[in-house]
């Protein structure tokens, strides 16, 4: 049978309300809000009674009803005599008010306005970057005691996050380089070769994986598999409380944790960016030699020709920028993990997108730095 | 060893996340060798002023002396050199998950003693041994149990054989037994080494087995309700909240 609510006025100023039919959650339920109205208008009864005589099942559906006609009762000093309702039903609804809200526990949801919303964000946006620049900061601090022999860390830490960041990155370095000279030695070769220029793909390649492409694709690779694998291993530690147990030693947590693994990076991403640049030219060559009437020896001349130590020295320091950044990046997010598991997740995405931002951003500035040097 | 001279004095500590206000207003005395009791209803705020006292969150007001010595109005590098006496068993062991057991002990000793590697180890073992984790020294801590784990974390807060050891919530997560053996090992410690121990639980059965002083936490006043010896503070205190968390929430019985 339909659940099914009827209120009546009865003779003695009270509200008599028929519950009848199984109310059971997810089958067609009365509205309560008849009776709501009812309490809050100005006639209003004084008391309300209730006969259940003809109610079938019930479940949580019931209750929640209940639930709303007793907060309306109380929130208009209407009587409520609770005597005809099945026991059950009697005590679930005493259980739900038995214990008060705490005082200022409810959150009150605001509506905001467009200005608003963008308001914060910006002032979030202000918040997170001097977040960072403090966090800088330490980290200046954190390598002063590292160089005057005062920090704590394990060697055994730098060593690993070393062979980390360094030799097991080497597969998706070769690979991604060695793709990015076929792809950039395929353009040359089509373009060039209208012009009977086909011989200078050896020198498009070569520079462009120097001086811009080898840096730029290790960073991303390394902020896609380091920085992230910084913020998650240090936003792992603060939710389980390691970090606080560093702290409570006496032991600063970025002399410990940050700098072991800001140092591996910065130092083998030169390294890798080196190793970068070799495999994108040899995949430049084997695409040039296979497509261009060019002896490996012209090539080869050709390409040794056309990279300075200005474009090799340039592009090595343009990668110590970019490692230190996503190193940056991502212990940053990571000492900033709030508590939860979920936490982690958003600081790991986060080290993972500022890194791409601060190397693209960073690219453009040593850029028009570079040019204005004329290096 | 129990001596009744003030170690740890909280005077007039209010504890605030921005505007929101945990605690107010706390004044409490550890004396040397006490087993104290922070107590009282969860989300009463025991776990930040345990925070304060380690030195992990600062008091918006008021300073916690130790042996005379404030706490938070001195450098930090003070701070630091007043936090190597302490020992911190954290609620989940918090023991580094990079590192061996043996490393996790040994950490503290090869930052703040001579010892070589060698005796290190020897120490870091003698340790285990003392919590019931002989053997355990190359364990990495996802390889041991829960109850293990606060064990090891246990064997790391006492490396450095501090003044002052600090407990939050030994019992959590344990079964009765292996929590009945925290609270004993806790009381062989007291009784041997003469450390100081401050414990922050809810389990009455812990608190009376251990604690001989301690501060009840009110959630709804959002302060101190009383201190003493929990005991006494069960069959006496004239408040009805302290008397009713102690006997769990059974209404005095007329004892005609």
């Amino acid at each position: 049978m339909d659940a099914a609510l009827t209120c009546n006025d009865t003779t003695d100023d009270s509200l008599a309300i028929t519950l009848s039919g199984d109310w059971m959650l997810g089958s067609a339920l009365p509205n309560v809000d008849p009776v709501l109205a009812k309490l809050s208008a100005t006639l209003r009864p004084a008391a309300i009674r209730f006969d259940a005589t003809a109610l079938g099942d019930w479940d949580t559906g019931l209750v929640a009803a209940l639930v709303a006609i007793r907060r309306g009762a109380e929130a208009n000093d209407v009587l409520l005599d609770d005597g005809g309702l099945p026991d059950g039903a009697r005590q679930l609804v005493a259980l739900a008010f038995a214990v008060k809200e705490r005082e200022g526990a409810r959150r009150l949801r605001k509506d905001q306005g467009f200005l608003e919303v963008v308001g914060e964000k910006i002032l979030r946006v202000v918040e997170r970057s001097r977040d960072l620049l403090g966090f800088v900061g330490e980290l200046v601090l954190s390598f002063g005691r590292l160089f005057r022999g005062k920090a704590t860390y394990l060697r055994s830490d730098l060593t690993q996050h070393i062979q980390e960041a360094g030799a097991e990155a080497l597969p998706i370095v070769s690979l991604i380089s060695f793709l990015i000279g076929m792809i950039f030695a395929f353009v040359g070769v089509m373009q060039l070769n209208n012009f009977g220029a086909g011989i200078y793909t050896a020198d498009l390649v070569a520079v462009a994986m120097v001086r811009e492409m080898a840096p730029i694709m290790t960073a991303i690779i390394m902020a896609g598999r380091t920085g992230a694998a910084y913020a998650a291993q240090i936003g792992t530690m603060k939710v389980n409380e390691e970090v606080d147990a560093l702290t409570t030693l006496g032991m600063h947590p970025i002399d410990f944790l940050v700098t072991p693994r800001v140092l591996a990076l910065v130092v083998m991403m030169p390294l890798l960016t080196m190793y970068g640049s070799l495999m994108g030219i040899l995949g430049g060559a084997a695409v040039g030699l296979a497509m261009l009437d060019a002896s490996l020896v012209q090539y080869t001349t050709q390409t040794v020709n056309s990279v300075g130590l200005n474009s090799l020295l340039g592009g090595l320091f343009k990668s110590i920028v970019y490692g230190s950044l996503v190193a940056i990046a991502g212990c940053q997010q990571g000492m900033a993990c709030g508590n939860s598991a979920m936490a982690v997740g958003q600081s790991t995405t986060r080290a993972v997108v500022m890194g791409i931002v601060l190397i693209v951003v960073s690219a453009a500035v040593l850029t028009v730095i570079y040019i204005n040097l004329g290096i | 060893m129990q001596t009744n001279d003030a170690q740890i004095v909280a005077e007039n500590i209010t504890i605030a996340y921005g505007d929101f206000v945990v605690q107010r207003d706390l004044n409490f005395t550890v004396n040397r060798g006490d087993i104290f009791i922070i107590m009282g209803g969860s989300g009463c705020g025991k776990s930040t002023l345990l925070k304060t006292m380690i030195g992990l969150k600062e008091p918006s007001t008021g300073d916690i002396y130790y042996d005379g010595v404030p706490f938070w109005v001195s450098s930090a590098k003070d701070r630091d050199n007043m936090k190597r006496k302490f020992g911190t068993l954290f609620q989940s062991g918090a023991l580094w998950s990079s590192m061996t057991l043996a490393e996790n002990i040994g950490l503290a000793l090869k930052q703040y003693t001579s010892l070589s590697d060698a005796e290190i180890r020897e120490v870091a073992a003698y340790k285990l041994m003392l919590v019931g984790l002989a053997g355990f020294e190359d364990y990495y801590p996802n390889e041991i149990s829960g109850g293990m784990k606060k064990r090891a974390g246990l064997a790391r807060a006492m490396a450095l054989d501090p003044d002052i050891l600090f407990f939050d919530e030994p019992s959590a997560g344990l079964d009765p037994i292996s929590a009945k053996l925290l609270d004993d090992l806790i009381l062989e410690l007291r009784d041997s080494l003469g450390t100081t121990v401050v414990v922050v639980t809810h389990e009455l059965a812990s608190i009376f087995a251990i604690g001989n002083n301690s501060v009840f936490l009110d959630p709804d006043t959002k302060t101190q309700l009383a201190t003493g010896n929990p005991c006494e503070m069960r069959d006496h205190h004239p408040n009805e909240v302290v008397r009713n968390f102690l006997r769990r929430g059974v209404a005095e019985v007329n004892a005609a």
